[in-house]
């Protein structure tokens, strides 16, 4: 399922609590606020624990050259790790097919296709509109494993799309083999699209009917309507929505481990599994976490834009 | 009129047919595994089945490849759901109705945390849970997905919790009930929805969960069902492809049930992904 999305107009607004309390005692003022912040303790102790302090040893062991086994001690390298991953070509690699796994499956294909289905969601007869959504929600809904394993068996030799294909006599071929990454990134896009849909549906729903009749009545076709009215009208679910789609799509790894587990070789090896490899199957926590760090900071930039897009709304 | 009316029919048609195609590729997959799991002789590709059997789903709901992964699935969700839902509540309540410098500092950094791709720090937060003994256990891993869902658990209760007006709490605090009370007697029954969703929301994701089990968890007896699902491949040689299909299936039915239950309640489109506004 998709990156949870965060609700609500606005954000963080002070709520508009009672009043300054008429001037009290020192004492009493701290103590009252102290009673008043204990219930958020049990959620900040949680993520202290389990959050921050899992991030905040990732900046750390990412300059160590910790080692899964075998050594006792792990040592301070600076920066190191990094040095040796940009002069990496697995990691290179890795990099430049995470690219284009965003790009093709979060960028183009669950933005364009859930803009293109909430489009035509707006003029489709309700029938037709409830079995498409069905569909698409339910491709979205299920486990990320079982998703895996469904498109496994899609893009397999053997598998559904070769024989529709036979079926209309094109060219079929092993697309785990020869298009692996090509393969995940439409394997994300039927996965993901479901979130566009909804995000765009909603979006398209509160136009006011008035602007694009009138539009209609002046003539303006459709492509143009949608060039000119809707899409500067939606222009904000459209930033939030690249954002979010992207955050999600950056950290996907169930999927491709079911699919492909990186390979062939490494052709369809994006951070997450180049990550898991190094740590893992090399042993090299160190370099691992150099490489995650690298991810959570490209993540962290992401999650700060979309921040400032959802204040610019208030 | 008449032209615009005619005109409107057709696109209505266009767009129908446009949607057809989409839904056509994208149920492929989907036929792949209703079929299969009824079919005798399921291999990889969609096929109307040779004979409708219940045998695959008779051969899967074994205690060691159905119930014990789902048993564990049920604990570790259903904890860290319970978790998360109890944690959130509680730091809701006090920065919806009380005013403090910390509150904005705070849910910024929340926001800010319900984005960060947890599977980067998967890999530290297991070199952390083998120095703290957590690794291979059950609350290791409830605590651990309960603090990845509570960034957003608290974000929505929050932002539900501000639209249940203070004056009803008011009345009840003449009557001298205490804050805690208030939100467990007035609040929380007000915001019937916005509970329901950070719960069911929670619970779909970890549900569905891959990687924060197959990395915490190592013994196979505490498996939860995403990873157990692995176990069709490589370990037993051939894979039978009908009880893949079963499992999956068996696998995924709550969390559809859970969805529709919940879209239901609030309305279509709404839904979980439809929080979003923007």
């Amino acid at each position: 399922m998709t990156a949870a999305p965060p609700a609500g107009p606005g954000v963080v607004k002070t709520p508009p609590g009672p009043t300054a309390p008429p001037p009290a005692p020192k004492t009493r003022t701290a103590r009252r606020a102290l009673v008043r912040a204990l219930p958020v303790s049990p959620a900040v102790v949680l993520l202290v624990l389990f959050l921050a302090g899992p991030i905040a040893y990732c900046a750390y062991i990412a300059f160590t050259d910790l080692q899964l086994t075998g050594q006792a001690e792990s040592s301070f390298v600076g920066f190191d790790n990094f040095r040796e991953a940009f002069q990496d070509d697995a990691f290179l690699n890795a990099v430049w097919l995470t690219l284009v796994f965003t790009v093709l499956s979060s960028l183009i294909g669950q933005n364009t296709l859930g803009l293109a289905l909430a489009a035509l969601m707006q003029r489709a007869s309700k029938p037709v509109r409830t079995l498409t959504g069905g569909i698409v929600i339910t491709a979205w809904v299920l486990p990320e494993v079982v998703a895996g394993f469904l498109l496994y068996a899609f893009f397999r030799r053997e598998g559904t799309l070769n024989a529709v294909l036979d079926w209309l006599h094109l060219p079929s071929q092993n697309w785990l083999y020869t298009l692996p990454i090509l393969a995940v990134s439409f394997a994300n896009v039927w996965r993901g699209t479901a979130f566009s849909m909804l995000v765009y549906s909603a979006a398209l729903n509160e136009i006011p009917q008035e602007i694009t009749e009138a539009a209609e009545v002046d003539g303006a076709g459709g492509w143009r309507r949608m060039w000119h009215i809707t899409l500067p009208m939606i222009r904000r679910s459209i930033g939030t929505n690249l954002m979010l789609n992207t955050l999600q799509t950056l950290s996907v790894f169930g999927l491709i481990w079911v699919m492909t587990r990186g390979g062939p070789g490494t052709r369809s090896q994006t951070l997450p599994l180049f990550m898991y490899e190094q740590a893992f199957q090399k042993s090299m926590i160190g370099y691992g976490t150099a490489v995650a760090l690298l991810l959570l900071v490209v993540g962290s930039l992401f999650s700060l834009v979309y921040m400032r897009l959802l204040r610019t709304e208030v | 009129m008449a032209t615009l009316n005619s005109r409107r029919t057709s696109r209505r048609y266009a767009a129908d047919a446009g949607l057809l195609v989409v839904a056509a590729a994208f149920v492929l997959p989907l036929a792949w595994v209703i079929l299969s799991s009824l079919d005798p002789h399921a291999d990889l590709r969609v096929k109307t089945p040779d004979g409708i059997t219940l045998d695959n789903f008779d051969a899967v709901l074994e205690p060691d490849i159905t119930f014990t992964p789902l048993l564990n699935s049920l604990i570790l969700c259903g904890g860290a759901t319970l978790l998360t839902v109890v944690c959130a509540a509680l730091a809701a309540y006090p920065l919806s109705r009380f005013r403090s410098r910390l509150n904005r500092p705070f849910l910024l950094t929340i926001l800010f945390a319900t984005s960060l791709p947890i599977t980067a720090i998967m890999v530290p937060v297991y070199a952390l849970f083998v120095q703290v003994d957590l690794i291979d256990t059950m609350q290791g891993t409830i605590f651990f997905f309960a603090a990845s869902q509570l960034p957003f658990a608290i974000w929505i209760m929050k932002n539900f919790m501000d639209g249940v007006p203070k004056e009803l709490e008011e009345a009840a605090w003449t009557d001298g009930a205490s804050s805690f009370q208030s939100l467990l007697r007035i609040v929380l029954p007000l915001m019937g929805p916005g509970v329901a969703v950070v719960t069911v929301f929670s619970f779909v994701m970890m549900w569905g969960n891959f990687f924060v089990p197959f990395m915490l968890l190592l013994s196979p007896e505490q498996m939860p069902a995403s990873v157990s699902i692995n176990d069709f491949f490589g370990n037993r040689g051939t894979v039978i492809y009908g009880q893949l299909a079963a499992f999956s299936i068996i696998y995924s039915t709550p969390v559809i049930l859970l969805y529709v239950l919940i879209a239901r309640r609030l309305g279509g489109g709404f839904a979980l992904g439809g929080a979003v506004k923007g």
